[in-house]
């Protein structure tokens, strides 16, 4: 096991930029998520890691050892890739022996490394089969066999899961999670699945157009994004701009641009943000902080009109248009009645679930 | 925007990198390639030119004047009469290709799926081969129009395959199968749930041709009529036979035996420019193109011919085109059993002996040509293989500038007629050069294995890359994830997955080299005769029967490599070239 430093990382493709500035560092043992849509730059810094590319300035290093020059097959890491990337000439024995040939471990030595690994991701009894006789859930089973027999020091995952339907995805999601704990292994992981990333790592970099945005634990990404775009990124949210009329002690009167009053506080407020009189400012409130109200005045209290109610059985979902934004909420079936479209509602928005994002 | 640095780790300056790191380590591996090129097809070229414009030590364009002047104009003659034959035979196998590919693809017949395999019988034909055939069955001493002299009591015969029409006729008959294979490949990939589109829009079935389907082929077809047209300018064989001297390649043939060499090299030059235009018109349409097979999997519905009197007259068609695929190859295992000499006028062979077979392989002169060309073959596929997997290697996965270069000089060769390559190795390499070690190769073994290597480089390079590019390029970087060193994955990864496309490049490679025939006439010796010049001799010393033994022996390898090649590779071979 070993952590990983990226210092000061940089990645040009020609002249198109690929990667700015990443500057982190993943303890042993981690479990580390690069998070971002398609062409954020994720999987380059994943594949520098792996020393597929080298970083045009910046070094990385394992633990102590540098390996910024070091080829890949030096490294010592084992990757699964999207696609999977299996030998398709080879069984599936012979898939995951091969790090293991390579590395000149006896044949005993490798049978029992093998066995053992083949009983850990539950394929007992598929060596002899051939990959295209597999599932695509055991194809993914072999790759991370195969990643793992080595006993690398870090463990790389580029969007594993993207090829698999949803429920297996979910039951792969828990297996990778397991089998990390157990082993302890320093994992990072690529995805742009806002859900994979919040359920299974220990912290979260969420890049956009090669850019880091944000650096995190799941918890400090969803309730304190940096800006507009990890606010939106990351789970469902409603995002209101408006203007501050007003700062008392820990409290801050804003007026939105649609002139609702609301009153948030000031600890709720990212360091991007200017919490000041006049200073205009970016609020992402969470969906399901959102209540209906059963008054339609006081304190934080909007009032809408329906646009469109949904009824999935455990929840009940609204959007409401407020003036000139539409405000989306998600509440507990507490049985009450769903009211219709065009129908007048009253939202209410507690102070504490009102994030300051810029 | 901020990074929200926990352990920032002081930042250290960056270091040099390791030479494979550098980006410049990549021409370091792909030079070697850029030197066989040079030497063996630029170097060649240019001297041909230089032998072109340097008359008595002083460069001048006057064979250049002599070529287009118009009081002498046998040059302007072959020139028109070569062009003349290629737009003929474009638009003959142009209708009999697509036509075949039509009813083969879209009808169920009685006799479709013999008549399918069939269809690609040509392709086994080496080319002097394939023209001595039509001459036994069609010439003017051939077997039919005889027979329908004597059938008919005639004075003359009523009909031979000789000159101009009879070059085209095959023309046609051999490249037919570019357009088949191409159209046939189109026509399955037209997804019938258009046509149905076009119908239910209101369609009626000309329409839904004029609109659709036409238009979908157009592609295809005008990839195949370049391929056809280049392949027309630089054919030899044909000419040749049926005596027509007026074609570019005849010329270039004759004027070296007058010894005319300037000429020689400026006709040369001349046929290089347009076959190079045409290579370069192809691949920039090649890459123009958009490729519009977008569904995939879908099963062309045929239409069964179902009235009786269709069934019937399907099945005599299909029968006659039976024959005339089969005639070739069974009018050479018939002559091949005949006793030489004995075959004068009469329609059919009147004696016939097991002889020549046994001779093939027991007696030593007749054994000879086959040990050469199976010798020289080898040694050209050899280089051929080296060659080729390197540069589809460097082709597909590495990124280096000069890409296309390297592509258009690798086709340029194979784009060039035969007798060009052989001239312009005759004038790079009949003095000591350094890329020939300091060696005179003319006269020596090693010029025709240069030869056939030049020629049929694109074969293994094309089937090659064609199998790289369908292999995930992670696939690769697992295996070096997983620890493996460059070579070792290339031995254990790239390599095994590579093999169908490797091996059926090769294969072909081999059947191309034994049967070539146009470069080899002008640069064999007597020691070194190959197969199809050994053919070509004993033809004209009217030894038919041991001639044609030696037609039925390549055909027969021919037929079994290409049965195996697509065994291992499936349909990919079609597309190597």
């Amino acid at each position: 096991m070993s952590s990983v430093t990226l210092d000061h990382v940089h990645k040009r493709f020609g002249t198109a930029k690929g990667v700015e500035d990443v500057h982190i560092h993943i303890e042993s043992g981690e479990f580390f998520t690069f998070l971002g849509p398609s062409g954020c730059g994720k999987t380059t810094t994943l594949r520098m890691i792996a020393g597929f590319y080298y970083p045009s300035e910046g070094n990385i290093r394992f633990g102590s050892q540098d390996v910024t020059d070091l080829p890949p097959h030096k490294r010592n890491t084992g990757m699964v890739f999207q696609n999977y990337a299996l030998f398709p000439h080879m069984t599936v024995f012979e898939n995951i022996a091969f790090g293991l040939q390579v590395r000149k471990v006896s044949k005993t030595e490798a049978k029992e490394r093998v066995e053992r690994i083949m009983g850990l991701v539950r394929l007992e009894g598929y060596g002899e089969r051939r990959i295209d006789q597999l599932s695509g859930g055991q194809q993914q089973r072999v790759a991370l066999a195969r990643a793992l027999v080595i006993e690398p020091q870090i463990l790389l995952l580029d969007e594993p899961l993207s090829n698999l339907d949803a429920k297996l995805r979910e039951e792969t999601r828990f297996e990778i999670k397991r089998l990390q704990l157990e082993l302890g292994i320093t994992t990072i992981y690529v995805t742009h699945d806002q859900a994979e990333a919040m359920s299974m790592s220990d912290r979260i970099m969420v890049m956009q157009g090669g850019v880091v945005q944000q650096i995190g634990t799941p918890h400090d990404i969803y309730h304190a994004p940096v800006n507009r775009f990890v606010a939106s990124f990351i789970g469902e949210t409603n995002l209101w701009t408006g203007t501050v009329v007003a700062v008392e002690g820990d409290e801050v009167q804003v007026r939105t641009s649609s002139g609702q009053l609301l009153c948030g506080l000031r600890k709720n407020a990212s360091p991007l943000s200017r919490i000041a009189v006049g200073e205009s400012v970016l609020m992402s409130i969470r969906p399901e902080s959102i209540q209906e109200s059963l008054v339609s005045e006081g304190e934080n209290v909007v009032t809408g009109t329906v646009e469109m109610a949904e009824f999935t059985g455990a929840c009940v979902n609204y959007v409401a248009q407020v003036g000139s934004e539409p405000l989306r909420s998600m509440s507990i079936n507490l049985g009450r009645p769903i009211k219709q479209r065009g129908a007048s509602i009253g939202m209410h928005i507690p102070k504490e679930s009102i994030y300051f994002a810029e | 925007m901020s990074t929200q640095m926990q352990h920032a780790p002081a930042p250290t300056p960056a270091r040099r990198k390791s030479i494979t790191a550098s980006p410049y380590f990549v021409y370091v591996l792909v030079s070697p390639l850029f030197f066989i090129l040079l030497a063996y097809v630029i170097y060649p070229l240019y001297e041909t030119f230089i032998a072109s414009v340097n008359v008595d030590e002083e460069i001048t364009w006057k064979n250049y004047a002599r070529f287009f002047s118009l009081e002498h104009t046998a040059n302007l003659e072959a020139l028109w009469t070569s062009i003349y034959i290629s737009i003929l035979s474009v638009i003959t196998c142009g209708i009999v290709g697509v036509t075949m590919a039509f009813l083969l693809e879209r009808y169920d017949f009685p006799g479709r799926k013999i008549l399918s395999v069939l269809a690609l019988v040509p392709m086994a034909l080496p080319p002097l081969i394939g023209v001595l055939s039509f001459t036994f069955l069609y010439g003017e001493s051939g077997i039919f129009p005889r027979a329908i002299k004597e059938l008919f009591g005639l004075a003359q015969v009523p009909f031979s395959l000789k000159g101009f029409w009879g070059v085209v006729v095959v023309h046609t008959f051999t490249m037919y199968t570019y357009f088949f294979m191409t159209a046939t490949a189109a026509i399955k990939g037209l997804d019938p749930s258009l046509e149905e589109a076009a119908a239910n829009l209101g369609a009626n079935r000309f329409t839904v041709w004029r609109r659709v389907i036409l238009p979908m082929l157009t592609p295809a077809m005008i990839a195949s009529s370049l391929l056809v047209f280049m392949v027309s300018m630089a054919s030899y064989t044909a000419p040749l036979i049926f005596g027509i001297d007026r074609t570019m390649t005849m010329q270039i043939y004759l004027s070296r035996t007058n010894g005319d060499l300037d000429m020689a090299a400026t006709q040369s030059t001349i046929l290089s420019v347009v076959s190079v235009a045409f290579l370069l018109i192809m691949r920039w349409y090649q890459g123009a193109r958009n490729y519009q097979n977008l569904s995939k999997g879908v099963s062309v519905h045929r239409t069964e011919i179902k009235s009786k009197a269709g069934r019937t007259i399907t099945m005599v068609l299909s029968f006659i085109a039976t024959i005339i695929l089969m005639l070739p190859i069974l009018v050479l295992v018939l002559i091949s059993f005949s006793v030489d000499g004995t075959w004068t006028v009469q329609i059919l062979p009147p004696q016939y002996t097991l002889e020549h077979y046994i001779d093939l392989f027991t007696d030593s002169k007749t054994w000879r040509p086959i040990a050469n060309s199976l010798q020289l073959s080898a040694v050209a596929v050899i280089g051929i293989v080296l060659f080729g997997v390197a540069a589809a290697y460097a082709m597909v996965r590495l990124n280096f500038k000069g890409k296309t270069l390297m592509d258009v000089l690798i086709m340029l060769p194979w784009a060039l007629p035969g007798t060009v390559v052989a001239v312009n190795l005759i004038a790079a390499f009949s003095e000591p050069t350094v890329f020939s070690f300091n060696q005179v190769l003319i006269g020596t073994f090693w010029i025709i294995p240069l030869a056939y290597f030049v020629r049929h480089l694109p074969l293994v390079f094309r089937s090659t890359s064609a199998t790289l590019m369908q292999m995930d390029p992670s696939v690769e970087e697992a295996a070096r994830n997983l620890g493996a060193s460059w070579w070792y994955s290339f031995r254990r990864v790239v390599f095994p997955m590579a093999w169908g496309g490797i091996l059926a490049g090769t294969l072909l490679a081999f059947v191309q080299c034994i049967g070539e025939f146009v470069a080899s006439i002008l640069i064999f010796t007597p020691r070194t005769m190959p197969l199809s010049v050994a053919v070509y001799q004993r033809m004209y010393s009217f030894e038919f029967g041991t001639a044609c033994a030696y037609g039925v022996l390549q055909i027969a390898v021919i037929i079994i490599v290409l049965f195996l090649s697509r065994k291992v590779a499936g349909d990919k071979v079609n597309t190597a070239v």
